[in-house]
């Protein structure tokens, strides 16, 4: 799990680029049939899509050799094509969905031009009046800079940290759970603690536990962030070529790639996440994701080992671990309210809640978070792994060592005030 | 108070209101095996917990050898408890060296000491298979090399004959018994009275958290033997009972061709020669002994008695 995990994500990533980019290769031959004579000449064919003009070829003669012929499909606009709103195209197959978008919006396009320039319409007016919009955002930062903020980017980042702490804390929290269920069924664990102290023992597992965990993590960067740059050297060797001319060339090349990524479709869209990758904060987001990781995890672990001490078999866990996950999981749901506003009040509290901050925080610290709002967060989260592993320390002690009792809750602060 | 090498001095456990250890002292000495009784619940587990310092007395104390146990002892003392297991996906071998590291050796020595106890078992085959291919039977024994792998001077078995077959209880049993001979001491938990019989010195009974009886096992017995004799004999039994005095009650008597097995109670201090020459009047006497109580016998008794003497 820990070298396919990361091949995973990457391969999230890279197949459907790769699958599109295999698509597209398949070059299209269309024949044209153009009785109006009008739109041949506006027709340009493409890396993908080449159109040739049949001439006067009629559509019986195209429909006798088309099997011979080799073409994927004939276009046939009628005579009348600028009174009209149709156009036909013939294949012996089903013509993809795609190619039929396309040649609908090349033709709507150059018809539109057409009919603007037969009504005398300037050609260079044409051009200025065709004006994409773009939203700049930036914010003034606290020493009077302006920064560009792209929020999407952010978004998506925020995003993706706060679910993963979310699934690691999860995922090695419970681990630690079913490592201290295995020992208590397995029937080893008093030979063990006869050697070491119980806390030894949970403190040993939570660790041990927590150096895979970041092994895995670091595992999963390298193998993911090396495999996605492998695919983008390889796959995509070229950064995309502009095609739209942007006519206020003033704007920086950043927003012209947000333009794009906003305008284009989803292959240049994938494209320009490849370029953002390497615009992000790699160090901040690592280390906060590695800080709070190891935080939310000590704080979740220490539980999970206690509902684990206290019950006979995994299928007992149940209860004691419903209220270990409500807060993991309205963090989880809160993630887009968060992302939002990722100032604002909801933000901040669930950010200083110790049981929510690290998701919490990741969600935030793209968007960056204030120092003191991090020290405090931190600190609580700090005080709050060291009370709960307290309990947790004496929950376990007792526990391990009790078998075939039904734990209530009662039971369980009888344990925490035992001597 | 004699001092043994392990003194266990007022041990006192509560748990919410009842006293699982109420003042409990007991002395176990070095080189000997130890018998710790007692009916289910008893707070024997308690007992063997704290002497391992798994769990901390509310009062009293623990010497191992003249000190307060304390962590240093810990790689001295071998545990085996009742509930007992080894991690199911680990190899017997790398598990045992692992178990013997916790307990402070070294692992070059442990795998050299591991390698010498499966040679001896003749269990080599299973150093590498995985703890859950092994019987429950086999994966005691493996429980056992643990217990005494790191060569402890004092040696707690709870429960050790539990899950294995005869062959190999006794197997177990010379075992405990050289370990003995080495001068290890021993404490021995068990519910199999004759094995106690058989292995121990010295017993302590415990009901109810409370010690209500200890000594020599030879003592003990002696203390609650009832005058009981059997003889076996041939003759003119008819004759035999008819003559005996009221000094002898007769409680049992089988006769199995010419031979007569007969239990008697001697109701007074009367020498038994006058019981063996009454019988050699009047017929061979083929075998005489003294019936003493087993120690299930006694255990039986001494707890019920207990539980009279609570309830009244």
């Amino acid at each position: 799990m820990s070298i396919i995990g990361p091949l995973l994500i990457a391969a999230i990533f890279i197949v459907p680029l790769w699958l599109q980019k295999f698509e597209s290769k398949q070059i299209k031959n269309i024949a044209v049939i153009d009785e109006s004579g009008i739109l041949v000449p506006t027709l340009k064919s493409t890396e993908n899509v080449i159109f040739t003009d049949m001439g006067k070829m009629t559509l019986d003669e195209a429909q006798k050799e088309f099997s011979k012929s080799g073409y994927y499909a004939v276009l046939f606009i009628p005579k009348n094509i600028l009174n009209s709103t149709a156009v036909q195209i013939f294949s012996n197959r089903q013509p993809d969905f795609g190619l039929k978008q396309y040649i609908a919006k090349l033709i709507e396009k150059d018809l539109e031009t057409l009919k603007l320039l037969k009504s005398n319409v300037n050609p260079d007016l044409l051009k200025a009046v065709q004006t994409p919009i773009f939203v700049q955002t930036i914010k003034w930062t606290s020493d009077g800079r302006e920064v560009e903020v792209t929020m999407e980017m952010k978004t998506i980042i925020g995003t993706v940290a706060s679910m993963l702490i979310y699934i690691f804390i999860f995922l090695y929290g419970s681990q630690v759970m079913r490592g201290v269920v295995e020992e208590k069924v397995n029937r080893i664990v008093e030979i063990i603690i006869s050697s070491i102290r119980p806390l030894q023992l949970m403190v040993g597992k939570i660790t041990g536990i927590m150096l895979v965990g970041l092994t895995q993590f670091v595992l999963w960067i390298c193998i993911s962030f090396s495999v996605i740059w492998l695919a983008q050297v390889t796959l995509f060797p070229e950064p995309a070529v502009p095609t739209v001319t942007n006519p206020t060339a003033t704007i920086d090349s950043k927003v012209m790639e947000q333009v794009q990524a906003l305008g284009q479709d989803d292959y240049q869209y994938a494209l320009d996440i490849f370029g953002s990758v390497s615009n992000v904060n790699w160090p901040i987001m690592i280390g906060s994701f590695v800080f709070f990781f190891i935080c939310g995890y000590l704080l979740y672990a220490a539980m999970f080992a206690a509902v684990g001490s206290a019950v006979d078999s995994e299928s007992d866990t149940q209860q004691f671990i419903m209220p270990i996950t409500v807060p993991m999981v309205i963090s989880l749901l809160m993630i887009q309210v968060i992302l939002n506003n990722p100032d604002g009040s909801i933000a901040f509290w669930l950010s200083m809640i110790p049981f929510t901050s690290p998701i919490a925080m990741m969600a935030r610290i793209p968007f960056g978070v204030p120092i003191w709002e991090v020290v405090l967060s931190s600190s609580i989260l700090i005080a709050s792994i060291i009370i709960m592993a307290k309990l947790a320390a004496k929950i376990y002690r007792t526990g391990i060592l009790m078998y075939g009792k039904r734990i209530t809750y009662r039971e369980l602060v009888k344990w925490i005030r035992y001597r | 108070m004699c001092m043994g090498f392990i003194s266990v001095q007022n041990i006192v456990k509560e748990y919410s209101g009842t006293k699982a250890l109420d003042n409990v002292s007991i002395s176990v000495e070095a080189g000997s095996i130890f018998g710790l009784l007692g009916p289910n619940g008893a707070g024997k587990t308690t007992l063997i917990r704290i002497i391992n310092q798994i769990l901390a007395p509310d009062s009293g104390q623990i010497l191992f050898d003249g000190d307060p146990v304390s962590e240093a002892h810990i790689g001295r003392i071998g545990y085996l408890p009742e509930e007992r297991g080894l991690y199911k996906k680990m190899k017997v071998g790398e598990q045992v060296v692992y178990l013997a590291q916790l307990k402070g050796m070294s692992k070059a020595v442990a795998t050299e000491k591991l390698k010498a106890w499966f040679r001896k078992f003749e269990i080599e085959s299973w150093w590498d298979r995985n703890v859950e291919e092994l019987s429950k039977g086999m994966q005691q024994k493996v429980q056992f090399i643990v217990t005494v792998l790191h060569e402890p001077e004092l040696l707690i078995f709870d429960e050790p004959f539990s899950g294995f077959d005869p062959i190999n209880a006794n197997i177990i049993k010379q075992e405990i018994l050289a370990l003995k001979e080495k001068g290890t001491t021993i404490i021995l938990s068990t519910h199999t009275m004759a094995s106690v019989e058989e292995l121990c010195d010295n017993i302590a009974l415990i009901h109810k958290g409370r010690k209500i009886l200890d000594g020599q096992v030879f003592d003990i017995k002696q203390k609650y033997s009832s005058n009981t004799f059997e003889i076996k004999c041939s003759g003119w039994f008819d004759l035999m009972a008819s003559t005996l005095t009221h000094n002898y009650q007769i409680i049992e008597h089988q006769k199995e061709g010419d031979i007569t097995t007969v239990k008697l109670k001697l109701q007074s201090d009367i020498p038994t020669n006058d019981l063996i020459r009454h019988f050699t009047g009047l017929g061979n006497v083929i075998a005489f002994n003294e019936i003493l109580p087993s120690m299930n016998d006694i255990f039986i008794n001494v707890v019920g008695e207990t539980n009279q003497q609570t309830e009244a």
